[in-house]
C-alpha cells in the first residue's frame, strides 16, 4: 500500500525539477530541445495508442490531428493575440488546439463508424491528406509556406505538465467502462455488442480523445520549433508516430513512454554518431557520419522487432504503477 | 400467459439462399425452450436474428410484446436478452474478471467525461462493479481465475465464463448456443445441473440450441425442431420424441453419444 | 475541347501507370489480405534500376531488354521481402505485418536516398517522335507507355483467369488454410504473386521515369500512396478494380490540375476517395468480406 504514493510524489518532484532546470538554465539548449521532443512524442504515442493499440485499429492519420492542433494554437498566439505571451494564453491556446483536433476527430469517427480494419486505415489516410491539402490552400495561415514567428512558449515545465495530464487522463479512460468497451471492440466486436457494449459511442469517444491529445502535442510542437507548414504533418510524420507506438508496445502506456524515449534518443544519438577518425593498422578511416543511413537503421530495427515481438516491447502489458489501486486488489488476491 | 419471446413467421434470405423459412415459435417466461435440428437447419441464424446481428427479411420478432427486429444488437442486449456463442467468443486478452465486468458495465451509469477525470462517482461505481462481478464469479466457481487471461482458461471453464458474462447483463432470457459442444457425457450431466441452478438462481428463461439429445430431453419444457430453416415440429419432449417427421429428419440413427 | 482531349491523353498515360502499380497492391491484398506498404518503394526502385542498368552497361541495350531486366530485378526484390519479412509474420497479428511492410518500405526508400540524395534525370532510351493531330500533341513515348501498360495488364488478366496458376492464386484468396490440402504449394504461390506484383510495379517505375524524366527516392511515397488510393477506390483485392481505380484517379488528378490551381489536386483526389468510401465502403467493385457468426 505504501508504494502507491511513490508515483504522485515522483511526479511532483519531477515537475519542480523541470521548473528549476528552466529557471536556472541548468541544461543546454539542445538537451532541453530533446527532452521537450521526448515529451511531445510521449503524448503522440499515448494518444495514438488509444486507437491503434487499445482499440486495435490502424489509424495513419494522427499527424493530421497534430497539424490541426498546431495550426489552431498558433493562430491564437500569432494572429489573434500576437503580443500576449502569458501562461494563461498559452494554456488556452493548447486547449484550443486539442479541442479543434477533437472536433474533427469526432466528425471523422461519425463518418466512419461502420468501417473497420483496412478501410478505416484508408479513411484516416484520406483524412490526413485532406487536412494537409486544405492547409496548403488556406492563405490566412500561409498556405504551403506555413506560419513563421511562433513564440517559443513550450518550456520544459509545460511539457512535463501536459505529459502528466495526458497519461493520467488516458489511463483513467482505459480503466473505466469506456476503456473496457474499447478493448472489447478490439477483441471481438460482435461479442461486445451482444453484451450490451455501446460500441458506436465508445469508438467515437476513443477517436475524439485520441485526436484531442494529438492536437495538444501539435500545439506544443508548434511553440517549440516556432515554424510550421503543412508538410510537417504528412504521412512521414504519421509513420514516425506509428513506429514509436509499435516499437514501445501497443495497448500499453508504459510502452508509449518507452517507444517515444527510445525512438527519440536513438534518432538523436544516431544523428550525432561519428565513427573515427581512427586507425586500424595502417588503414586510416573516418570521421564517418551516419547521415540518412540512420533512417535505414531505425526502420530495420523496427522490422526485426516485429519479427520477434510483433506487439512491440511492452505489448499489452503495463507497469503496475499506472493501474488504479482498485485494479490491483484483484491482482493481489492471486497471491 | 403471454410469451416472453415470440418469433412470428420469420424468413431470412441471404441473396438466393433461404436460411430461415416461415419459422414461428413462442418461448414462455420461466421455461427452458430447446431448439434442435440437423446441422445447417438455421438454429444459430435464428439466434443471430433474435439478437439483432441480422434483420429478418419477413416476419416479426417480439420480446415482451414489443418488436425488436432490426434493432441494434447492443440495444437488444440491454433490453434483456443475453447469449453465448457456438464458438466461444470471449475477449481473449482481457482477464476473466474484466470479461464479466464489460457486460456488467451496462449497469454503470457514469458519464464518459467523468471517467476521464476519475471523479469520485466513477471510483465508487467501479469498486462496486468489481465486488459484484467477483461475487458472480464466485457463484460460478471461477473466482480463483479472476485475474487470469480468459484465453488461459480450460475449455469447460471458458464456456462457464461465457454464461457468467451473459448473466452479468441481468437478462430476462438467456440464449445458449450449443453449451455442451465438446463435452463428454459426464461433463454434460454436470452442465445440466449447472443450467438448472442458473435458471433457479438468476430467474432467467433459457433457450437452448443443442445436439445432445439426453440434455435436451432432460432439461427442456418445450422443444422446437428446425429443418432447412423451417419449423417441422413444436411440442413437449414426449411429443417430439415420438414425432415421425422429426425422427425422419433427424433422430434416425442419431449421434447421441459422441 | 482540344485542351480537354490533350489532358485526356495525359490522364490515360498516368492512369496506365497508376493501374500497373495498383495491381501490385490488389494482388497482394487479394491473396494475403495485407496492404503491402513497401510496394510504392518497389515502384521507385524500378526507376532507379533502369537508371543503373543504363549507366552500368557499356553497350546500348534494346529497350525491351532493359524493361525485362527491371521487372526481373524488382520481382526478385518483392519475393525476397515476402520471404524474409512477411512470411514469418503470417500468423502474427495482422497489424504487425503492416508495420513490417511500412518498415521495409522505409528501409528501401532511405537506402536509395542515402546512395542518391538528389533527384536524377532519367536517360533517354530512344528517339521520340511527336504527332500533331487536330491541334493535339501525342508523342510516341506516350503511346508506348500506354501500350506497354495495357499489354502487361492484359497479360495479367490472362494469367489470372486462364492459367492454373491464376486459379491457384484466386483459390488462396478465398481460404489460405484449406488450399494446401489441394496440393497447391501455398508459399510458392504467394511468393510468385508478390513477384508478379512487384515486377509490374517496377515496370511502372521505369515507365513513369520515362514519362516524367526526373526521379527521386521520395517518388515511392508520393506516387505509391496515390496508386494505393486508386486500388482502394476500385476495390482493393479486385484486379479489375485496380485498373478502374487507376484510371479514375488519374482522370481526377489531371482534370483538377487542368482547370483548378494545382494545390487543389490532392485535396480533390482524397476527398473523392473519402466520399466513395462513405457510400461504397469497400470500393467501387469490392464487396464486404463474409464473417461467420
Amino acid at each position: 500500500m505504501t508504494c502507491r504514493w511513490a508515483l504522485p510524489v515522483l511526479v511532483v518532484i519531477g515537475f519542480i525539477f523541470t521548473v528549476i532546470i528552466e529557471k536556472y538554465q541548468l541544461f543546454n539548449g539542445y538537451t532541453v530541445f530533446v527532452l521537450v521532443t521526448i515529451g511531445i512524442n510521449i503524448i503522440l504515442c499515448a494518444s495514438l495508442n488509444l486507437v491503434n493499440g487499445y482499440m486495435g485499429e490502424f489509424s495513419v492519420g494522427h499527424a493530421g490531428f497534430m497539424g490541426l492542433g498546431a495550426y489552431a494554437a498558433s493562430i491564437l498566439t500569432v494572429k489573434i493575440f500576437p503580443n500576449v505571451d502569458t501562461p494563461v494564453l498559452f494554456f488556452c491556446a493548447v486547449i484550443a488546439g486539442g479541442l479543434v483536433a477533437a472536433f474533427i476527430g469526432f466528425l471523422l469517427a461519425i463518418l466512419s463508424f461502420k468501417t473497420r480494419g483496412d478501410y478505416l486505415a484508408i479513411i484516416t489516410l484520406a483524412f490526413l491528406m485532406i487536412v494537409k491539402s486544405s492547409l496548403e490552400n488556406i492563405h490566412y495561415v500561409g498556405g504551403p509556406r506555413g506560419l513563421l514567428g511562433i513564440h517559443h512558449l513550450t518550456t520544459l515545465p509545460w511539457t512535463f505538465f501536459w505529459v502528466v495530464v495526458t497519461l493520467w487522463v488516458i489511463r483513467n479512460l482505459i480503466y473505466s467502462k469506456i476503456g473496457r468497451a474499447i478493448i472489447a471492440i478490439r477483441e471481438d466486436e460482435i461479442a461486445a455488442n451482444a453484451m450490451g457494449v455501446r460500441t458506436r459511442e465508445a469508438k467515437i469517444f476513443a477517436f475524439a480523445t485520441s485526436s484531442f491529445f494529438g492536437g495538444i502535442a501539435g500545439a506544443l510542437y508548434a511553440h517549440q520549433i516556432q515554424f510550421i507548414n503543412p508538410s510537417s504533418f504528412d504521412i512521414l510524420k504519421s509513420t514516425e508516430i506509428l513506429v514509436m507506438v509499435y516499437l514501445g508496445g501497443v495497448g500499453s502506456l508504459g510502452g508509449s513512454i518507452l517507444g517515444a524515449v527510445v525512438f527519440t534518443l536513438l534518432y538523436r544519438f544516431l544523428e550525432q554518431l561519428t565513427i573515427g577518425p581512427g586507425q586500424l593498422g595502417s588503414w586510416h578511416f573516418g570521421p564517418w557520419q551516419l547521415g540518412t543511413w540512420r533512417m535505414v537503421i531505425m526502420p530495420l530495427i523496427l522490422v526485426l522487432l516485429m519479427l520477434f515481438r510483433p506487439r512491440g516491447i511492452m505489448g499489452l502489458r503495463e507497469f503496475a504503477w499506472f493501474l488504479p489501486s482498485r485494479e490491483l486488489l484483484t491482482r493481489r488476491k492471486k497471491e | 400467459m403471454s410469451a416472453l419471446l415470440e418469433i412470428k413467421a420469420v424468413t431470412k434470405r441471404f441473396g438466393g439462399l433461404c436460411a430461415i423459412s416461415d419459422c414461428s415459435l413462442a418461448v414462455q417466461p420461466g421455461s427452458t425452450h430447446g431448439i434442435i435440428g440437423p446441422n445447417g437447419a438455421g438454429k444459430t441464424t435464428l439466434f443471430n436474428l433474435i439478437t439483432g446481428i441480422y434483420k429478418p427479411t419477413e416476419g416479426e420478432i417480439l420480446f415482451k410484446g414489443a418488436s425488436i427486429a432490426g434493432d441494434r444488437p447492443n440495444h437488444i442486449a440491454l433490453k434483456g436478452i443475453g447469449r453465448t456463442f457456438q464458438n466461444i467468443r470471449l475477449c481473449k486478452e482481457l482477464t476473466v474478471l474484466d470479461n464479466v465486468r464489460s457486460a456488467y458495465d451496462t449497469q454503470l451509469h457514469y458519464s464518459p467525461l467523468s471517467a476521464l477525470f476519475q471523479l469520485p462517482r466513477v471510483v465508487r461505481d467501479e469498486k462496486q462493479s468489481i465486488a459484484t462481478c467477483l461475487e458472480l464469479l464466485k457463484s460460478f466457481g471461477l473466482e480463483e481465475f479472476a485475474n487470469h487471461r480468459a484465453s488461459d482458461l480450460a475449455y469447460g471453464f471458458q464456456r462457464r465464463l461465457e454464461i457468467a458474462r451473459a448473466i452479468a447483463l441481468k437478462p430476462d432470457i438467456l440464449l445458449l448456443d450449443e453449451p455442451a459442444a465438446g463435452l463428454n457425457s459426464g461433463e454434460t450431466v454436470k452442465l445440466m445441473e449447472f443450467l438448472r441452478w442458473v435458471k433457479e438462481n438468476f430467474k432467467v428463461t433459457i433457450v437452448l440450441i443443442e445436439h445432445h439429445m439426453k440434455m435436451v430431453m432432460g432439461l427442456c419444457d418445450r422443444i422446437t425442431v428446425l429443418d432447412f430453416g423451417a419449423t417441422i415440429a413444436d411440442g413437449t419432449p414426449a411429443e417430439i420424441h415420438s414425432n415421425q417427421r422429426v425422427i425422419d429428419a433427424y433422430l434416425g440413427g442419431d449421434s447421441d453419444d459422441e | 475541347m482540344q485542351y480537354f482531349a490533350q489532358q485526356a491523353i495525359n490522364a490515360i498515360q498516368l492512369g496506365s501507370i497508376y493501374a500497373l502499380i495498383a495491381l501490385g497492391y490488389s494482388m497482394v491484398y487479394g491473396v494475403l489480405v495485407m496492404i503491402n506498404f513497401a510496394h510504392g518503394d518497389i515502384f521507385m526502385v524500378g526507376a532507379f534500376v533502369c537508371l543503373l542498368i543504363v549507366s552500368l552497361c557499356p553497350v546500348t541495350l534494346p529497350f525491351i531488354v532493359i524493361l525485362l531486366g527491371v521487372m526481373l530485378i524488382t520481382a526478385l526484390l518483392g519475393a525476397l521481402i515476402e520471404r524474409f519479412a512477411y512470411r514469418p509474420l503470417r500468423n502474427a497479428p495482422r497489424v504487425s505485418a503492416i508495420i513490417t511492410a511500412l518498415g521495409c518500405g522505409l528501409v528501401i526508400e532511405n537506402t536509395v536516398l542515402s546512395i542518391s540524395p538528389y533527384a536524377k534525370p532519367m536517360p533517354v532510351l530512344f528517339k521520340v517522335f511527336t504527332y500533331h493531330v487536330d491541334g493535339i500533341t501525342v508523342t510516341t513515348l506516350q503511346l508506348m507507355i500506354i501500350g506497354i501498360a495495357i499489354f502487361l495488364m492484359l497479360g495479367l488478366d490472362f494469367l489470372v483467369r486462364k492459367t492454373p496458376f491464376g486459379m491457384a492464386m484466386r483459390a488462396i484468396s478465398f481460404d489460405t488454410k484449406t488450399v494446401p490440402l489441394m496440393g497447391i504449394n501455398v508459399n510458392l504461390m504467394i511468393a510468385l504473386t508478390f513477384a508478379i506484383g512487384a515486377g509490374l510495379g517496377g515496370a511502372a517505375g521505369m515507365l513513369y521515369g520515362l514519362a516524367y524524366p526526373v526521379i527521386s527516392a521520395s517518388m515511392g511515397t508520393l506516387v505509391g500512396w496515390k496508386a494505393f488510393v486508386a486500388a482502394v477506390i476500385g476495390g482493393i483485392g479486385d484486379i479489375r478494380g485496380a485498373v478502374l481505380g487507376g484510371f479514375i484517379l488519374a482522370a481526377v488528378e489531371i482534370m483538377t490540375v487542368a482547370f483548378l490551381p494545382s494545390t487543389y489536386r490532392d485535396l480533390i483526389s482524397y476527398s473523392l476517395l473519402l466520399v466513395i468510401l462513405i457510400f461504397k465502403p469497400y470500393g467501387l467493385l469490392g464487396s464486404a468480406p463474409n464473417q461467420k457468426v
